[in-house]
């Protein structure tokens, strides 16, 4: 929540050929980023990419196998202890103390960065009216539903004033509500200047949030840039959706050739990508073609990683 | 920086605050039970009495004893299903390594939190064996900190094992075969010169006869050979110092992968 110095754009974190091996399985294979102080950074891509094992690098608390990594301008090897000082991290998993209550949870986390208990006790009094979790200051956490445990859990990340906060899938499991309050509380985050990296499987939250983001499969990353500029280099405006009666996809390979710029064929659906999805879906009519249901939508992060890979990433 | 392991200790101490009641009602009541069915009671059957232990009465031969294997068991909760559910369950050891904190902050933690947890203990008991006339206050208080490092020679090497295991399927096979055993047959209830004489050399190689002939000595006040104990302060302070050691060594490898 330091303001950043104007002009200064050393990365916070800058990898090259970072690399993670858990005996034969390689979990990150050689990837190169760099994260600008003030941005919002996502990791996306299906379970076991390497996203996880990435944050873990970042956070200092997983030694990397091979490559270059520095966090804060250090070297995690090195400066674990004062690197994760200014860390604020969102694991996975909330690893809260269910036998403690929700202010005590914040409490015990200050003092693990040496806060003392008065400034402690301030800061975790204004955390819980950032998360909205006032009302349940005394309740005991394991009282709490998925959705406030994880705003818990964003709260105590903050309880260091972090530089850098570390949020690894700080939505899935939640209900919509859920998850746009805890997208709302983290843009918020981002307004004050506290520089994000995320990871996540779901693309809308990618590109709620992320100013930049890299697209992993298989322990690499194979894209990078904006949502929208990879939207643009990798799919088309718009994409025209059909689906068909059980059966009749299979037989109309002629049919569709040519559509569009590119067809992909999902088990359950055609997708058609094209610069203009009504002109296409009028194309498709006239062809004879008679889907059970037609869509037009605009092209999403979900397609750019279906061409990317070859497979949806939610499944 | 705070002292290595100190922000742990308080971690635990804060969820103590919030859960000491559900332990405080056994904590009393085991030394009141134990002491009067065994010590009074069985103590009042055995014939030739004071003669045959130490020249005291059942009840006072029985009381360190007692004192020391209820350190044992108390330091073997701890450093069992807690433990795991730090590593496994809740996790909350790996919330704690995201911060400043290291492994070696939480094994170190754990050796303080648990000196504390056995002085409850072993400092409740003794109150329970001052009002039975078992002890006196002064000898209490030196075979105190004798109870609590018998306690220790158990929760360290325990602790560095609990933080290998994936499941909670060897605690019930370590209660069964170690501590109920050691319970029973190091010298809590009776002198081991009362085993047979081949096992005898066995009592002598586990940890509970010698916080049993330690607090017991120190206890009584007599049998204070400087050399017998000497023997079992190192044999206890070994098993803490290289259980300690190892301990840092597993939590190590357990939370940084």
């Amino acid at each position: 929540m330091r303001p950043m110095p104007p002009g200064d754009t050393a990365p916070l974190i800058r990898a090259r050929r970072l690399t993670k091996r858990f005996g034969q399985l390689t979990a990150v294979d050689a990837i190169d980023f760099d994260v600008a102080p003030g941005e919002a950074f996502g990791f996306l891509g299906p379970n076991g990419a390497g996203k996880t094992s990435t944050m873990r690098m970042i956070g200092a608390v997983s030694p990397r196998t091979d490559g270059e990594l520095t966090v804060l301008g250090m070297d995690p090897d090195a400066h674990g202890p004062r690197i994760r000082s200014r860390l604020g991290v969102v694991p996975q998993e909330d690893t809260l103390d269910m036998e403690l209550t929700v202010f005590e949870n914040l409490l015990i986390y200050g003092r693990y960065f040496d806060v003392s208990y008065r400034e402690t006790r301030r800061r975790a009094d204004e955390l819980l009216d950032f998360v909205q979790l006032n009302e349940k200051r005394d309740e005991l956490v394991e009282r709490l539903s998925g959705g406030m445990k994880r705003r818990l859990t964003i709260a105590r990340s903050l309880i260091n004033e972090p530089d850098l906060a570390l949020l690894d899938e700080p939505t899935t499991g939640l209900d919509p509500q859920a998850r746009h309050l805890v997208w709302e509380r983290l843009y918020r985050l981002k307004q004050r200047g506290t520089t994000l990296a995320l990871t996540t499987h779901y693309m809308d939250e990618a590109e709620q949030l992320c100013d930049r983001l890299v697209v992993m499969d298989k322990a690499k990353i194979v894209a990078e840039g904006s949502p929208r500029s990879l939207i643009e280099r990798y799919s088309t405006r718009e994409v025209l959706e059909l689906r068909f009666p059980v059966g009749v996809q299979e037989t109309l390979d002629d049919q569709l050739e040519g559509l569009g710029d590119r067809v992909e064929q999902l088990p359950d659906r055609v997708l058609v990508y094209t610069s203009d999805g009504e002109a296409a879906a009028v194309a498709a009519h006239e062809r004879g073609l008679r889907p059970e249901t037609v869509l037009v939508r605009r092209s999403s992060l979900e397609d750019v990683f279906l061409r990317l890979t070859g497979r949806t990433l939610v499944e | 920086m705070a002292v290595a392991g100190v922000r742990h200790l308080e971690h635990n101490l804060l969820v103590y605050r919030r859960t000491w009641r559900g332990t405080a009602f056994s904590t009393l009541i085991s030394p009141v039970l134990f002491l009067s069915a065994m010590g009074l009671g069985l103590g009042s059957l055995i014939p030739g009495g004071v003669a045959r232990f130490d020249g005291v009465s059942y009840l006072a031969f029985l009381a360190p004893g007692l004192l020391a294997a209820q350190a044992m068991q108390t330091a073997a909760v701890e450093s069992s299903w807690p433990l795991l559910a730090g590593f496994k369950w809740l996790k909350t050891f790996q919330g704690a390594i995201a911060t400043p904190q290291s492994p070696r902050d939480i094994a170190l933690g754990h050796l303080y939190w648990q000196v504390v947890r056995l002085g409850i203990v072993t400092g409740i008991f003794l109150l329970v064996a001052l009002v039975f006339g078992a002890v006196t206050l002064p000898l209490a208080l030196v075979a105190w900190p004798a109870s609590i490092l018998t306690g220790l020679a158990f929760g360290m090497p325990l602790a560095a094992w609990t933080a290998t295991q994936q499941t909670e399927s060897s605690f019930p096979v370590i209660f069964r075969f170690v501590i109920t055993p050691l319970f029973l047959f190091s010298g809590t209830f009776f002198p081991i010169e009362q085993l047979p004489a081949v096992i005898q050399p066995v009592a002598w190689l586990t940890p509970l006869f010698h916080g049993v002939a330690l607090t017991r000595a120190l206890a009584l006040g007599h049998g204070l050979d400087p050399v017998v104990l000497g023997i079992h302060t190192a044999f206890l302070m070994g098993l803490v110092v290289v259980g300690a050691a190892v301990a840092l060594v597993t939590f190590r490898r357990r939370l940084i992968v």
